[in-house]
């Protein structure tokens, strides 16, 4: 955009009320904490989201085993019974004498990591293409919106699965892949807000000062659309969570030395008929809990940081 | 009317062509994928030979025309486990799938409005409250953990249902055989309805709070109020006023989570040794049949284009907004 040649080198000031109100985080804080404890469903979903990440950053300092050890001679003990040298299985041992407790304790790691990162992975490309499509509309819009269409017309796992067959397990092949899978989520709510924000008077502001196309983006316009994006964040990594579960127990997921939640789903299969239900019950119920966290804290994140997204009642 | 199904035609006819690109794409992703046709050990002999036959020695641009000239004819190629055309191997698995995925549909639609209207209706007591959690805890559990769960207690501890297998009722539908279709019903529903739930858990509980929110915000419109305060009866306001218009979110959702629900065909279907297409497709990347991979792969996008086309005209028939 040009100015005119006779307005004055400094524009006039914008009255404030036409600013984004300055964040006073202490002020913000305080009211997230008091609407958190307020509702007791958040405050449960964050306790149960903090151990999560307790043990998947100390797990396997806390576990009692090495989750690989195998034990010919322990195999398949039932919860609470006896381990190697007088120390107990508390969650029994699974198909190969190994501990199910350290294999849950480690899986939490990849669960949790693959979640964060996909999410980043999706976020930051989606975020890019989301705010190009909006800021500058046109052909550069139609192009991105288009590609997402067509991710959209395929059912995500099947392009996972497709793409993981070629490419082999492994943790960074997942964490591409489920992260891909998820760009167009955020593509579509920042180009949504982007188009908006861009004619707001703060962007106009920046602009007439000079500021550069990709200052306004990432400094003027990202900042004021964080909200929504971190709401769609959150359940986005429950579903990454479930997606890698799922991958995981179809045998594609991080490698076989690898313990997951996903995996150890998978190896209780075999034995379902001889009632072996600790191979299926814990695993399981991680993966119930750390999504059920996820989802309850979306719900909280939603209702507070976007009132405009919030489900009635 | 035509045009607009002209134009939506046109639309998947792109996307059908993006998602053969995909597929290309992902075949060469890992380098030659001559490798994933011939087995481990093969000389470089044999190799060679293979790289000929298969065309990866042509370049790339005119293996992909011949690879979208072979989707067009639903040519995949011979199956490296069932010696038979690939496509031939799919489409005798896709009826047992098609089976699942509607029957875990209508029954997530069936069970999940009356929820979600039951829940809107007595908003705030200890009945919406139930029924949100319960939702939101269906939303958070795995498919496949809940497909093991049910084995576990309705199939082994209780023995009311079957643990795996499956009675056709499409196969002999198609083939004419009405008496035997008709016959094999009860005995199909019987084999269906744990997969079925497991399938179709997610999408109840998402639809369950999906017909609860837009209930609410139909609920506080003007012309309920008025409907109301003309002294026509609740059941007659919820039914012919409230829900033809809470109607409408629920069916585009239902339209994205074709996708979601043919995700979890493929995983479910392996937990109940179901034989349908996404066991196949579990079987064959274990088994590196890539051609039933990737005719799976493109029969499912088809299929999921065909209902995505479907549900956009039923939204056309329900919101005369939407000009056909």
């Amino acid at each position: 955009m040009s100015l005119p040649t006779d307005t004055p080198a400094t524009v006039a000031p914008v009255p404030d009320t036409q600013l984004p109100p300055a964040p006073t985080w202490r002020r913000e804080l305080r009211r997230a904490w008091a609407s958190m404890v307020a509702s007791r469903w958040a405050l449960m979903g964050l306790i149960i989201l903090l151990i999560a990440i307790f043990v998947a950053i100390f797990g396997p300092a806390l576990a009692p085993f090495d989750p690989n050890r195998q034990n010919i001679l322990l195999r398949l003990v039932e919860p609470g019974g006896a381990g190697p040298g007088g120390s107990v299985y508390w969650m029994g041992s699974d198909a190969l004498g190994r501990d199910v407790f350290s294999r849950l304790l480690h899986g939490a790691r990849v669960s949790l990591l693959v979640g964060f990162a996909a999410i980043a992975v999706g976020g930051t490309i989606g975020i890019i293409a989301g705010l190009l499509s909006g800021y500058f509309g046109g052909w550069v819009d139609d192009i991105i919106m288009r590609l997402g269409d067509i991710q959209l017309a395929f059912p995500f796992i099947l392009l996972a699965i497709m793409f993981l067959v070629v490419l082999g397990p492994g943790l960074l092949n997942i964490i591409l892949v489920l992260g891909i899978g998820q760009w167009i989520t955020y593509a579509r709510i920042v180009r949504a807000e982007t188009l908006s924000l861009r004619e707001k008077e703060y962007v106009e502001a920046a602009r007439a000062m000079g500021d550069s196309t990709l200052s306004i983006m990432f400094r003027t316009i990202l900042p004021n659309i964080m909200a929504p994006l971190t709401v769609i964040a959150s359940f986005n990594v429950a579903s990454v969570i479930l997606s890698e579960a799922a991958l995981s127990f179809l045998g594609l997921g991080v490698p076989p030395n690898v313990p997951t939640w996903g995996s150890m789903l998978s190896e209780s299969r075999e034995h379902l008929l001889s009632n072996r239900w600790w191979l299926a019950i814990f695993p399981g119920m991680a993966i119930v809990l750390v999504v059920l966290a996820f989802n309850i804290i979306g719900d909280w994140l939603r209702d507070h940081l976007d009132p405009r997204l919030r489900e009635h009642g | 009317m035509w045009t607009f199904l002209l134009r939506r035609l046109l639309q998947s006819v792109i996307v059908l062509i993006g998602v053969t690109l995909i597929s290309f794409v992902a075949l060469q992703i890992g380098g030659d994928p001559t490798y994933l046709f011939v087995s481990e050990n093969a000389s470089t002999e044999e190799i060679e030979r293979a790289r000929a036959l298969l065309g990866f020695d042509r370049p790339l641009h005119i293996q992909y025309l011949s690879y979208v000239w072979d989707v067009m004819r639903l040519d995949f190629g011979t199956s490296l486990t069932f010696r038979q055309p690939a496509m031939d191997v799919v489409l005798a698995a896709l009826p047992a799938s098609i089976e699942l995925t509607l029957f875990s549909l209508i029954l997530a639609i069936v069970i999940s409005i009356p929820l979600g209207i039951v829940s809107a209706l007595y908003r705030g007591k200890p009945v919406d409250g139930g029924i949100m959690t319960f939702a939101m805890i269906g939303q958070s559990i795995p498919n496949f953990w809940m497909g093991i769960m049910m084995i576990m207690f309705f199939g082994l501890y209780l023995s009311w249902f079957p643990i795996s297998g499956h009675v056709p009722f499409l196969r002999p539908l198609f083939q004419g055989d009405f008496a035997r279709a008709f016959g094999n019903l009860p005995q199909t529903l019987h084999y269906l309805i744990m997969p079925a739930i497991a399938v179709g858990s997610y999408t109840l509980a998402r639809n369950a709070r999906l017909v609860r929110s837009s209930m609410l915000e139909v609920l506080q419109q003007d012309y309920v109020r008025t409907a109301r305060s003309k002294g026509i009866s609740e059941t007659r306001v919820i039914v012919h006023h409230a829900l033809r218009n809470a109607w409408l979110p629920v069916v585009t959702m239902i339209g994205l989570e074709f996708g979601f629900v043919l995700g979890g065909v493929v995983v479910v279907e392996t937990v109940f040794s179901y034989p349908g297409v996404g066991r196949l497709v579990f079987n064959a990347i274990n088994q590196r049949d890539i051609p039933v991979v990737q005719a799976a792969v493109i029969v499912i996008a088809l299929i999921f284009i065909l209902l995505n086309l479907i549900v956009d005209l039923i939204y056309a028939r329900l919101d005369p907004r939407v000009k056909l």
